[in-house]
C-alpha cells in the first residue's frame, strides 16, 4: 500500500534542496492510483504511436530492403521500381536543408540578437510576435508563394550568376536558360521557414549569458559588437549549434513547399540552380505514393523511413546539445 | 582579448561634454545616420548607372541585393576612415543585424501581401458567396467557392483537437509530475515527434487504414487521426512549458492541506495554468489547420459538400490549395489563392486569439499574486 515516491514538486531540481529532501510516503487511494495510471497511460499512448509508426513503416518496407539490400542505400539514381537508389532523392533533401540553414541561420541569429540586445523595449514584443507568426504560416502557403513569387524574383540574379560564373561546377545548370523550380529556390523557402526555430532556441541561450560579464565588457569600454563576440556568442555557441541541428531536421522533412516548387530528375547532381537535378524524399513520397504499385510503395516507404531516421538523428543530437547548454526547446 | 574590446578614442565628441550629462549608450548619432544615408544614396546611384549603362540585368531582386551590398561596403569604408577598425566592426554589425531583421520582415510581408492581393479580390467579390458555395461550379460558370473545404477543415481540426488535446495535456502533466525512467523516455519521444516529417504521419495512416480499405478508406476522420499524430506532440510541448511554471508553493500548500494528488492536479495545478493551456491548445490548432502532407493521403479531396467526416471523401483548405495549384486555368489558380486567403485568415484569427489570451495570462498572474499577498495577513490574524 505504501509506496516510496519523490516529492511531486520541482524542489529536487534546484540542487540546494538536495540535502533536506523529504520523501513523502502517501497513502495512495484507489482513485489516486487510477489517476496516476491515467497520466502514465496517456504518456504511453504517445510512445505507442511512435513505436507503431516505426514498426508499420518498417514492415511495409521490408520487401524493398530484402530485395535490394545495401544497393538501395548506395544507388545514386532513383528510378522506381527497378533501380531505387535512395541517394538520388536523399542527397537533394540534404542539399535543400543545407541551403536553408546557410540562408536562415544568419537571419535568425540577427533577429535573436536584435530582440535581445539591439531593439528598443517597445519593439521587442512586436519582433517576438513576428517570429511566432512566421512559425504558424502554413507550409503550403509558403510553397504557393515560393512558386508564384520567389521563383521569378530569384531567377534574375541566379541567371546572371549562371551566365557569368558558370565555369564553377555548382553554378552550372542542366537546362540552360531555366533557373526556376530548383533545389536552390526550395532551399531559400525552407530557409525562411526555419528562421523561427533557430531564432527561438538561440534567443533562449543568449538570454542566459551572464549579464554582469556583458556589463563588465561594456564598462571597460567595449563596443556592443565586442560584447557579443567575446561574451554572448562563446557562451551560447553550443546552444546555437543545437538549434541549427534541430532546424536541419525540420528542413529535411519539409514536404509541401518542396512538392509545389521543385522539378526533380532524381539523380545526384551538382546543378543546384536549375530544375531536373536532385530530388527530395518527402516530395517523392507525397507525389507518387498513392498512385504507385505495391513494390514502388514499399521502396518509397523505405526511403521515407531512411528520411525519418535521419531527421530523428539530427533532432536528438540537436536537443542533446541544446539541453546541455540550458535551452528548453 | 581585452584590447580587442577597447573602443577607439576618436569616437569621443570633439567638444568635451559636461560630465553631469548622462551618456546614452544606445543613442543613434547624427553623424552615423548621415554616413549611412550617404552610403545608401551613393551606392544607389552607382548601381543604377551600372545597371542602365552596362546593361546588367538581374531583376529587381538582384538590383536590391547589389545596392545593399555596395552601400554596406561604402558605409564600412566611411566609418573605417573616420573611426578605425573597432568602431567599423561595431557599426557594420549593427547594420547587418537590422538588415537580417528587415529581410525576415520583408519575406513575411511578401507572403501575407501576396495572399491578400491575389486571394482577397475573389473572396470579397460577392462577399459571403465564396465561403458558402462549393468548388464544383467553377468548371461551368463563374460560381465557385471553397465552402466544402472550410467545412472539412473545421470538422477535421475539431475532431483532431478533441482527440489530441486531452492526451497532450495529460501527458504534459505526467511529464511535469513524474521523474521516472518512463517519463524521461516519453519526454524524448514527444520532443522527437515534434520534428517528425509531416509526410510520415500521412504515410502511416495510409498504410494502416486506407490501404486495407481501398478508396473507401479515405475520409475526414482518418485525416483527423493523421493530424492528431502531429498535434499531440506540439500541444504537449506547449502545455508542458505552461504547467512547469505553476509555482511549487501552490502545490505544496495544497499537499500540506491534505489534498490527494489528483485533487492537487485537477483543482490547483491545471486551473492555475488554464489560460496558458488554452493558448497552447489554440497554437496547436493553428499549426494543425495548415498541415497538408497528412491529409494528402487520407482525406481524399472533394469539390462538393460532404458534411459527414465518417464516410466519403472530404475536402479541406490546404488540400484545396494543392488541388488548385496545378490546374491549367488562371481562374482555378485564383480560387487557390482565395483558399489560401481563407486559410491564412483562419490561422491568423487563432494565432491572434492565442496571443491576446497570452497577454491576459500575464495580467492574471499578476492579479493572482496580488490576491495572495492580500490574503496572507488576513489568515495570520
Amino acid at each position: 500500500m505504501v509506496t516510496l515516491v519523490s516529492p511531486p514538486t520541482d524542489l529536487g531540481d534546484s540542487g540546494q534542496f538536495e540535502e533536506t529532501r523529504i520523501s513523502l510516503k502517501p497513502n495512495l487511494t484507489g482513485m489516486d492510483r487510477a489517476f496516476r495510471g491515467l497520466l502514465a497511460g496517456s504518456g504511453v499512448i504517445v510512445l505507442i504511436i511512435l513505436v507503431s509508426i516505426v514498426v508499420f513503416l518498417a514492415s511495409y518496407s521490408w520487401w524493398a530492403l530484402k530485395t535490394f539490400k545495401w544497393h538501395f542505400f548506395t544507388g545514386t539514381v532513383w528510378s522506381a521500381p527497378i533501380h531505387p537508389g535512395v541517394l538520388g532523392i536523399l542527397v537533394g533533401s540534404v542539399i535543400i536543408a543545407l541551403i536553408a540553414v546557410a540562408f536562415g541561420t544568419p537571419i535568425a541569429l540577427a533577429i535573436a540578437l536584435m530582440i535581445n540586445e539591439y531593439a528598443p523595449p517597445q519593439l521587442r514584443a512586436w519582433l517576438t510576435g513576428l517570429v511566432d507568426l512566421l512559425a504558424v504560416i502554413p507550409s503550403i502557403v509558403f510553397g504557393f508563394w515560393g512558386l508564384e513569387v520567389l521563383n521569378h524574383d530569384v531567377s534574375g540574379p541566379v541567371s546572371w550568376i549562371a551566365n557569368h560564373l558558370g565555369f564553377i561546377p555548382i553554378f552550372r545548370t542542366t537546362e540552360p536558360g531555366t533557373y526556376t523550380d530548383s533545389v536552390f529556390v526550395c532551399g531559400l523557402i525552407v530557409g525562411i521557414m526555419i528562421i523561427p526555430i533557430v531564432a527561438s532556441v538561440s534567443r533562449e541561450v543568449m538570454s542566459q549569458a551572464p549579464r554582469d560579464t556583458c556589463e563588465a565588457a561594456l564598462g571597460l569600454g567595449g563596443t556592443r559588437w565586442g560584447t557579443i563576440t567575446d561574451v554572448i556568442l562563446p557562451f551560447s555557441r553550443s546552444g546555437i549549434v543545437g538549434g541549427v541541428l534541430l532546424a536541419i531536421s525540420r528542413a529535411l522533412g519539409e514536404t509541401m513547399a518542396v512538392l509545389l516548387v521543385l522539378s526533380p530528375a532524381n539523380v545526384v547532381s551538382k546543378a543546384i540552380l536549375g530544375p531536373y537535378a536532385n530530388g527530395d524524399v518527402a516530395r517523392q513520397v507525397a507525389e507518387y505514393f498513392p498512385v504507385a504499385d505495391v513494390h514502388s510503395q514499399s521502396e518509397l516507404t523505405l526511403a521515407a523511413l531512411t528520411l525519418f531516421a535521419t531527421t530523428l538523428f539530427f533532432s536528438l543530437l540537436g536537443r542533446l546539445i541544446a539541453r546541455r547548454s540550458g535551452a528548453q526547446e | 582579448m581585452t584590447a580587442n574590446l577597447l573602443m577607439d578614442p576618436v569616437d569621443a565628441a570633439p567638444t568635451p561634454t559636461p560630465s553631469d550629462r548622462p551618456r546614452r549608450t544606445r543613442r543613434v548619432s547624427r553623424d552615423g545616420t548621415i554616413d549611412l544615408a550617404g552610403a545608401a544614396i551613393a551606392s544607389l546611384a552607382a548601381i543604377w548607372l551600372v545597371f542602365t549603362l552596362a546593361g546588367v540585368s538581374m531583376g529587381n531582386f538582384g538590383f536590391f541585393f547589389c545596392w545593399a551590398a555596395l552601400s554596406y561596403a561604402i558605409y564600412g569604408i566611411l566609418v573605417w576612415r573616420r573611426h578605425g577598425v573597432l568602431l567599423t566592426k561595431d557599426r557594420l554589425a549593427t547594420v547587418a543585424i537590422w538588415t537580417g531583421g528587415i529581410i525576415a520582415l520583408i519575406a513575411l510581408a511578401s507572403v501575407v501581401w501576396t495572399v491578400i492581393v491575389k486571394g482577397g479580390p475573389i473572396v470579397f467579390a460577392h462577399f459571403p458567396r465564396f465561403l458558402v458555395i462549393d468548388t464544383s461550379g467553377g468548371k461551368t460558370g463563374d460560381e465557385y467557392g471553397v465552402g466544402q473545404s472550410i467545412v472539412g477543415t473545421v470538422e477535421q481540426v475539431l475532431i483532431a483537437s478533441l482527440l489530441s488535446v486531452p492526451i497532450a495535456f495529460l501527458t504534459a502533466t505526467y511529464l511535469v509530475q513524474s521523474k521516472s525512467f518512463l517519463a524521461r523516455i516519453v519526454r524524448n519521444v514527444v520532443d522527437s515527434m515534434t520534428g517528425t516529417p509531416s509526410i510520415i504521419a500521412g504515410l502511416f495512416m495510409f498504410i494502416i487504414w486506407v490501404r486495407p480499405h481501398g478508396v473507401d478508406g479515405k475520409n475526414g476522420f482518418v485525416a483527423a487521426l493523421a493530424l492528431s499524430i502531429m498535434m499531440i506532440p506540439v500541444s504537449c510541448r506547449a502545455a508542458y512549458e505552461v504547467i512547469r511554471i505553476v509555482p511549487g508553493s501552490l502545490r505544496e500548500a495544497a499537499h500540506a492541506l491534505g489534498a490527494p494528488e489528483r485533487r492537487v492536479i485537477l483543482r490547483v495545478v491545471l486551473p492555475t495554468a488554464r489560460v496558458g493551456l488554452i493558448t497552447a491548445a489554440l497554437l496547436g490548432i493553428a499549426r494543425t489547420a495548415g498541415e497538408t502532407a497528412e491529409v494528402l493521403f487520407t482525406a481524399g479531396g472533394n469539390d462538393r459538400f460532404n458534411w459527414n467526416p465518417l464516410h466519403g471523401w472530404q475536402d479541406d483548405l490546404p488540400l484545396r490549395i494543392y488541388e488548385q495549384v496545378f490546374q491549367p486555368s488562371a481562374q482555378a489558380i485564383t480560387v487557390g489563392w482565395g483558399a489560401a486567403f481563407v486559410l491564412m485568415a483562419l490561422v491568423l484569427i487563432l494565432f491572434t486569439g492565442a496571443r491576446i489570451l497570452g497577454a491576459t495570462h500575464s495580467h492574471n498572474r499578476r492579479r493572482f499574486s496580488w490576491l495572495r499577498q492580500r490574503r496572507q495577513p488576513a489568515s495570520e490574524s
